[in-house]
Parts: structure tokens; sequence; C-alpha cells
């Protein structure tokens, strides 16, 4: 039968990037004292380097707060923070689904946001009681009423229950905590009945294997169990299960229905348990899975070698690390006749790639090379087979080719409504296809269009910041596919393909793309002792061409004295450089080069 | 030119009256080299001499070049060099027919008693720091005086009996040009020469050029290899040999204490920034005359005389390598650099023509990376 477990309340945090999510959550462990002030370091959900340089919260992180409430009862507060990234919009969804209710976060200052409404929009769809406060009262711009009367007039919410705090000085922090315990509704099971509990992250830890972060709908689960993932099949021996303190784990002995917890089970990799499966036990399963798994599937691919190729069993090790903690990064083997040995590489999205980029180069301290980001096309042969193509280099010769489907993103930009224009143009440009636009608020404009996935996945954030000084933010979700002109490009030095260099393109952008890659090319290629022919070719015809000259001469430094050493020294760094160049063909390309191409902006 | 296992010696003398913009060799500023420092050189001379005593040779080392170079060797006074070399063949073997050069600047004061007596003490050879024989360029270089000041020198020199006489030329100074060049080329024909080094403009960190490119008005890249190419050839043309990168002579004239460096013969230096090559290991004293003066030991600088090093200096040199024993992915590497004009392959020999010494880096890297 199911009851109310009166005294605990489970609950996320949403809001748009830079509200102050982190830091209220470091007051609210603060003020229920769940972390000693001298243990206190800044946002403490956010646990890895990059999110804290980054501002963002990348893993869900949950942890327990114990408050004693005005009404002199004791609560169990379960706060489930979540990632604020669209790239991981699968995690939030899971997060929330662990939760009955949310506060959300509004910036007295900005309003409402894109990831505002899609958070907003989110924990409606999983039938969320939410608690709106404003935040940044403090500062000096701040115009709480403005920013309430924006809440109610766009969400819809009542915003007189809104706390109006500052997570910063701690102002009014506390009716934050009371508003949860009056609104959000306590959660309900039953602990008799079968095991059931909904995964919402798991990370592995070099000691316990992997720790499953639940949230227990029915039943009880104590170490010695079997317990059994239902997506997976997987079972495992539980080990230890408890509560999330914000610095330790705390074991218990057993979890039960409506508390979140966490589990160990010496599970080797987060593959084994996966954010959205369903854990039961292997003895009394529960009769049907919890809705809404689905396994992630990367939307972005990129290859990624080691500058040196000597290192590619380091990179093969970082990546196998990174993935222990990471089931959405996918990555096999790969070869390129340009770039040696390396990987192929799925991401959720860009900020996903870059992450793991940065930490494979931070972390694991590799020099990396790679190669322009792809999406997954949709290639339809002329005999009817239909292959899914995410790498250029394995294009399929365009004379087997019926058509080409590319992914198609719904994305919705928020922004004042003085960059419309700018914004326009930009979507415009990217393929655009635009559907509607509304004025949300006074000033303020939600701009919907249809784009192409791949338009979208390199630098489309940043050109819309800097198009809108920072003020536009953006939103995007997979629609399907559609039929594109899509064609390949090749890049040819002294007459050789280069592969890492191919990129699948537009048709009508083709010539300009084409024209900016033999410039960068020609500009960033150091001059040879041969003259070497730069070619941007689709299929065989060579569209855009450059030249580089012939180098005439080198540094010739004299061996004066007898000074062979500086001579040496001189012929050392020229070897040193070789390294870093790659080597096609007769042909050495400077890593530099690779990487004006990679950058390539839509804008100059 | 036969290479020759005796030994050269080479004298650092680090005093100039003033700093050339573009010079970054070891020199401090000094109207005259102090005394002090030239009683280093002689202590360091014993001390060489004692220690290749205590290893059990009985006999002096065989000498047969000396060369005093710069910073300004002729701020030394006769007297200096007299000890100096006094003090050489007191503790060296020198041979019959030693090669003495002293590098000279054209406007040392007193260089007319200067050669005269450095002739006395054995001095055969000179180098002129002529640079350019436009007085605007050699304005430029920080030079003192004008074109006739060289032709003084040349013309004290062989009042001293020395004919042995070679010109500095610096290719791709600021405002010159071909035609400018020319004009230098010609005046050193004019002076019957029978040497000539040619060294290219290169902007070195921590001179005064360095700090002030971006005011330097100086030819282009492809101008600069045009003079190149042109110098090597209408010195040939003069009869002139083109026996190194940055030297050319008349047959007979070849520096034979440079060819030491480029032939892995063995050679002693003495001064602070001097490098030596001795029963295979090279070392050099750092540059810091204070360390030389308290006697502080030269630096080793690792083994030398390898083929990796045999390939890097004889390419250098006319005579170029030998392409026997050569891996064949190294023959292909140098019949491509043949098939494009950068070298000629006469039999098993492989040479560097004028197109290819201008990019020797990149083919003794090259070569190197296969070898």
């Amino acid at each position: 039968m199911k009851v109310k477990k009166e005294h605990i309340r489970n609950f996320s945090i949403i809001a748009h990037i830079d509200h102050g999510k982190s830091t209220l959550a470091d007051r609210l462990l603060e003020l229920t004292e769940t972390v000693a002030k001298r243990d206190m370091q800044q946002q403490i959900l956010d646990n890895m380097d990059i999110e804290k340089e980054r501002g963002i919260t990348i893993k869900a992180r949950a942890v327990t707060l114990h408050y004693k409430a005005s009404d002199g009862k004791d609560y169990e507060l379960n706060l489930i923070d979540t990632p604020g990234h669209v790239d991981f919009n699968y995690e939030v969804s899971r997060s929330l689904a662990a939760c009955e209710g949310a506060v959300l976060i509004v910036d007295a200052t900005q309003g409402v946001e894109a990831q505002t409404l899609a958070n907003t929009y989110l924990a409606l769809d999983h039938d969320l009681e939410l608690v709106p406060v404003v935040n940044k009262i403090d500062l000096p711009a701040a115009d709480p009423d403005r920013v309430c009367a924006d809440v109610e007039e766009i969400i819809g919410l009542d915003c007189s229950i809104a706390p109006r705090v500052s997570a910063k000085t701690g102002e009014n922090v506390a009716e934050v905590l009371e508003k949860i315990v009056e609104y959000i509704p306590c959660p309900e099971g039953d602990d008799d009945a079968p095991f059931k509990a909904l995964v919402f992250d798991s990370v592995y830890d070099n000691y316990k294997g992997v720790i499953v972060y639940v949230r227990v709908m029915d039943g009880v689960l104590r170490p010695g169990d079997t317990m059994k993932m239902m997506a997976t099949g997987a079972q495992f021996t539980v080990v230890e299960v408890g509560r999330m303190g914000a610095t330790s784990l705390e074991s218990t002995s057993e979890l039960k229905a409506g508390e979140v917890g966490y589990i160990t089970a010496s599970i080797k990799s987060v593959v084994d348990a996966r954010v959205g499966d369903t854990v039961t036990k292997a003895d009394e399963p529960a009769d049907e899975p919890l809705p809404g798994y689905k396994k992630v599937n990367p939307m972005v691919f990129c290859g990624i070698y080691p500058a040196d190729g000597a290192d590619y069993e380091s990179l093969r090790e970082a990546l196998e690390k990174l993935q222990l903690n990471d089931a959405a990064l996918s990555f096999e083997p790969e070869t390129s006749g340009a770039l040696g040995f390396g990987f192929r590489c799925g991401f959720l999205g860009l900020l996903h790639l870059e992450i793991i980029q940065e930490r494979l180069e931070r972390e694991y301290d590799l020099d990396l090379v790679s190669t322009v980001p792809s999406v997954v096309y949709k290639i339809h042969l002329s005999d009817g087979t239909v292959v899914d193509i995410d790498n250029p280099t394995n294009y399929p010769d365009p004379a087997i080719i019926d058509f080409v489907e590319e992914p198609i993103a719904d994305a919705h930009i928020y922004s004042p409504s003085e960059y419309v224009g700018t914004i326009m143009d930009l979507c415009q440009d990217r393929r655009g296809i635009f559907k509607n636009m509304d004025y949300i608020s006074g000033d303020r404009v939600d701009i919907h269009y249809i784009l192409p996935l791949n338009e979208i996945i390199y630098d489309f954030f940043d050109a819309l910041k800097s198009r809108t000084r920072g003020y536009a933010s953006f939103d995007y979700e997979l629609k399907g596919y559609e039929r594109s002109n899509l064609v390949k490009l090749d890049v040819l030095l002294n007459g050789d393909i280069i592969d890492a260099l191919s990129y699948i393109i537009h048709s009508e952008k083709a010539y300009p793309r084409a024209r900016k890659i033999a410039e960068k090319l020609k500009d960033n290629i150091p001059r040879q002792m041969f003259e070497i022919p730069v070619q941007i070719a689709i299929g065989g015809k060579v569209i855009a061409r450059e030249t580089i000259k012939a180098m005439r001469k080198d540094v010739l430094a004299k061996c004066y004295g007898g000074d062979i050493t500086r001579k040496k020294k001189l012929l050392e760094k020229q070897k040193e450089g070789k390294k870093r160049m790659r080597q096609f063909g007769t042909v050495e390309v400077p890593q530099e080069a690779f990487m004006a191409i990679l950058k390539l902006d839509g804008q100059d | 030119m036969d290479r020759t296992d005796k030994t050269g010696l080479y004298f650092h003398i680090p005093f100039c009256r003033g700093k050339c913009p573009y010079c970054d060799f070891y020199s401090l500023n000094a109207k005259s080299c102090p005394d002090e420092y030239v009683f280093s050189l002689l202590d360091e001379m014993k001390t060489f001499k004692r220690m290749s005593e205590l290893v059990g040779k009985d006999s002096k080392i065989a000498v047969d070049t000396i060369y005093f170079g710069g910073g300004t060797p002729s701020l030394l006074s006769p007297t200096q060099l007299d000890i100096i070399m006094d003090s050489v063949r007191e503790s060296f073997n020198v041979c019959e027919e030693p090669e003495i050069t002293v590098e000279c600047n054209p406007s040392s004061p007193n260089l007319e008693e200067f050669l005269l007596s450095a002739s006395k003490s054995g001095v055969n050879r000179i180098s002129l720091g002529m640079q350019s024989s436009s007085d605007k360029e050699r304005r430029k270089l920080g030079r003192q005086g004008n074109a006739k000041k060289v032709e003084d020198a040349v013309y004290y020199a062989r009042m001293a009996g020395i004919e042995n006489i070679s010109l500095d030329v610096m290719v791709g100074v600021p405002e010159s040009s071909l035609s400018s060049l020319r004009e230098t080329l010609d005046f050193c024909l004019s002076l019957s020469v029978p040497h000539i080094s040619a060294y290219m403009l290169k902007i070195e960190e921590g001179t005064f050029y360095y700090k002030n490119a971006d005011k330097l008005t100086l030819p282009s890249e492809d101008e600069v290899c045009d003079m190149y190419l042109f110098m090597s050839h209408y010195l040939k043309e003069n009869g002139f040999l083109h026996y190194e990168i940055s030297n050319f002579c008349k047959e007979g004239f070849h520096s034979r204490h440079n060819m030491k460096y480029w032939e892995g013969a063995p050679y002693l230096g003495f001064g602070p920034a001097a490098h030596s090559f001795y029963n295979n290991k090279r070392f050099y004293f750092p540059r810091d005359i204070d360390a030389f003066i308290r006697g502080e030991k030269a630096i080793y600088d690792g083994e030398g005389g390898d083929t990796e090093e045999e390939i890097l200096l004889h390419l250098r040199t006319y005579k170029g390598i030998s392409l026997e024993n050569k891996s064949s992915s190294f023959i292909n590497k140098a019949k491509l650099f043949e098939k494009n004009g950068f070298a000629e392959i006469t039999g098993n020999n492989f040479v560097l023509t004028s197109k290819g010494f201008l990019v020797s880096n990149t083919i003794i890297s090259e070569l190197l990376s296969v070898y």
C-alpha cells in the first residue's frame, strides 16, 4: 500500500545558466549545517574544475539536507542537482523524474531566459510542483517586481509566494527551505512492494566502483541483496547503500520507498548502470520498469588524435577512464591517412565534446588534434539501402547516392527584441527556416527556427552571443531528419586528399567555404622546398585553388668560430618543429593549420 | 685543400670600441684589450699544455693554423700580440708554414703599425670587417669610416707583406639592393683580394636591430635570395671558388683554419664564448669574461665527429658528401634535391648548389631524418 513519507521532500533546482543555482544550493547546505562552514568550498555541488570554471553543472549530484522547519518537525530534504545545458537534457529529465517538486530560480536582473522556460516545461512535463525564487536582489539592477510579473505572465506561475533572496549574501534564503516544505508534496511509496528505484546519476569511483544514485519508488534494498538493472539485465550483489552528505557518503542499513540515496555493488562501468534505468531485486523483480528510459545517442562526432602518435595508448586509456563515468561518450578506433591512429568519438553536443577534449588535455595531459565535428547523415543509396555517416571520410561516391538526409533541430532563441534583426540574419545564413516569433514580455522575444543541426553544432552559439552582446540564449532539440542538398568538400595538397579535412556541407555554401579553406591553408602552411598547390574539390571537380610558393631560403646560421653547438641546436629545433608537423606525402602541415581550418568561423 | 689532423688555435678578443647594431657575438665595450685578459689567455694555454702532459702526451700538440677573432683583435697592442704568439710557440708545436689570421677593423687606430708588427709576429693573413663599400649602408651597419679606410687597410697589409687578405661582405643589409651589392663586389674585385666571406644578415635576438626591427628597411626574402645567387654567380665568373656556404676564394686561398671547422679537424678555442673540438669532444667557455679570467673550466658539450655531424658540416662545403653506404631513402631524397636544382650528384658525390645552400638547413635536416 502506498503511504505518504511525510518527512521527506525530493526536489531539484532549475534555472537559466548563471542565475545562481549553485550558489543557492551552497547557501542551503550551509543553512542546514550539512556542510560545516570551514569545509565550505565555493559551489560544492560542482565537483569538477571545468564546472567551476565554466559556471555550469555538468553532472548531476544529490545531497540530503536535514532541516527543522518552523512547524517544529524534522525534514529530510533531498536536493537533486541538474546539469544546466541542452546537451544534457536527458539527464535533466531523469533528475526531475526523481523529484516531486522544483525550485525555479529567476535572476532579478535578467528575468525569464531560454533555459528558465525550457526547464520549466521539462518540470511541468514531470508534474512537478514549482516554487519560484527571485534571486540576486542585492544587485543594483535588480527589479524583482518586474521579474515576478514576467514569471506570472510568461509561465503562469503564482509569484506571490516567491521568496526574494540573495544567494550571495544569504538574505532570505531560509524562506526557501520553508516554502519547499510547505509547497512541495512529500513522496509516496509502498515499502512492501517489489523494489523499484530510478537511476538519476551514476559516477565511477576508484574504490567503490560505480556509485549509483537512485530515487526509491517502492520497496526496500539492503546490502547483500542481489540487484538487477531492468534495461541492461545486469545483476550485482549490493555492497553498500546510504545517503549523500555534501562532502561524503554516509552508509545506512537500508534504502526505503520515497528516499533518495546511493547503491554500490562493485559495478565496473557506468555503462552497466545507465541514467534512466530501473533498479529492482533479482529474486523479487518489479513487474515493469519505470517509464522514460532511453539510451542516449551521441549527436555530434569527431575524430580525436594524439598530436604525438606515441600517445595513442594513453589516449585510449584516458577515453576508457572517462567513459567509466560518462555513458553518453562513445568512441571507437579510427585511422586517418592524415592524422594516423586515433578515435572516432561521439558526444551529446558540442559542449559535451569540448568538455571531454578539455578533460583529456588537462587531466590526462594529452596534446590532441581533432577533426571538424560532424553530425550523423542518412545517405540513401541508389540501391535502396540507407547508411548512417558520421565521418566525412566514409561519404560514398556521389554517383551511387540517391539522396541525403540531415538532422534538423527545433530551436528557440530568447533575446531582447532589439537584436531580432541580427539574429534572423544569422539564422537565415545558417539555412534556418523561420517558424514564428512571440513577444514573451515587453522587450523580450522568443524566436522559433528550424535549423539544420550541422549549422549549429560548431560555432552557432558563439556567433549568437557575439551578435547580441551575450544577451541572447538558445535552446534546441532534435526534430528529425530532412532531405537536403549536401556535398563533400575534399582538401588536396599537392594532389593528395587530406582525409581529416574533408567536410560535409550544403551545396549552396560550398564555394565560399572552399575559398576560405584554401586561403587559410595557404596562410598557415609554411613555405616548403617545392611549390604546393592547394585545391578544394567536390568529387573530382576543383572549386577553389591557391598555391603555396616554394621556400627559397632558410636561416643560414653562421658556423662562426667553430660553434657547431648553435648549428646543431638550430637543427634540433627544426626537428622539434617537424614533430609538430603532419606529413602528407611530400607536404608538411603544422598543427596550427589544422586548428585554423577547424576554427573557420562562419562570420569571418 | 687536403684535410689535416693538425690542430687549429682560436683566440677570442672580446672587445670593441662600439657594438655594431647587428652583432650578437660576445664582446665588451673597450678602447683597448686589458693586459689582465691577455694573461688569462696565456694561463689557459699553459693549463692545457699541463693537462695534455698529464695524460701522457710527451710531445707538444702540433698546430698549423692560428686565428684571432673577435670582438676586435686589432685592438691588441703589438706587444700583446707578440706575447701571445711567443706563448703559443712555447705551449704548442707550431708547424712549418702555419696560417696565422687576425681579424681587423679597417677603422682601428694605428692599423698601419699594428699590421707591420703583426707581420713580424708571424701573422700572414687578415680578415677585414668591411661589410659593404656603400657609405650609406656602412653607416646603417654602425661601421666607422668610409670605403677608403678599407682600401687603406688593404694597402697597409700589403706593405707589411701580408698578401692573403679576406674581405667580409654582408648580404641583405638595410637599404641594400642587388645593384648596391654588385658595387660592393666590384669594389672587392678592384682590390684584387683572394678571399671574400659573405654572410647574410640575420636579425639576432638581443641586438639593436632586433629591438628596432620595425624601423629597418630590409630587402625582401626574394630579393635577398636573388642577391645571394647573383653573388655566387658573379664571383665564380671572376675566378672565385664558392667553397663554403658563405666563403669564396681564389685557388689556394681558402681559410685553412675555418676548413677545420667544416672538416672535423681538431681546434682549440681560448677566451669566453670560444669553442673547441679535441679528442672527439666538444667544449666551450661560457660567455663570461670574469669567469674566464678566474680560470673557470670549459663546459663539456658532448661527443663530436659522428657521421651526423659530418653530413651537417661537409654539406656546407663544395666538397659535399659521399653517397656510398647511405640508405636508399637517403639516396632518394638526395636525388629529389638534385632533380629540383638544389644539388649536384657526380658519381657518388653529393654537393649542394648555390640554390641548395640557401635552404641548406632544410636539406640537411631532411637528410638527417632518414640517415
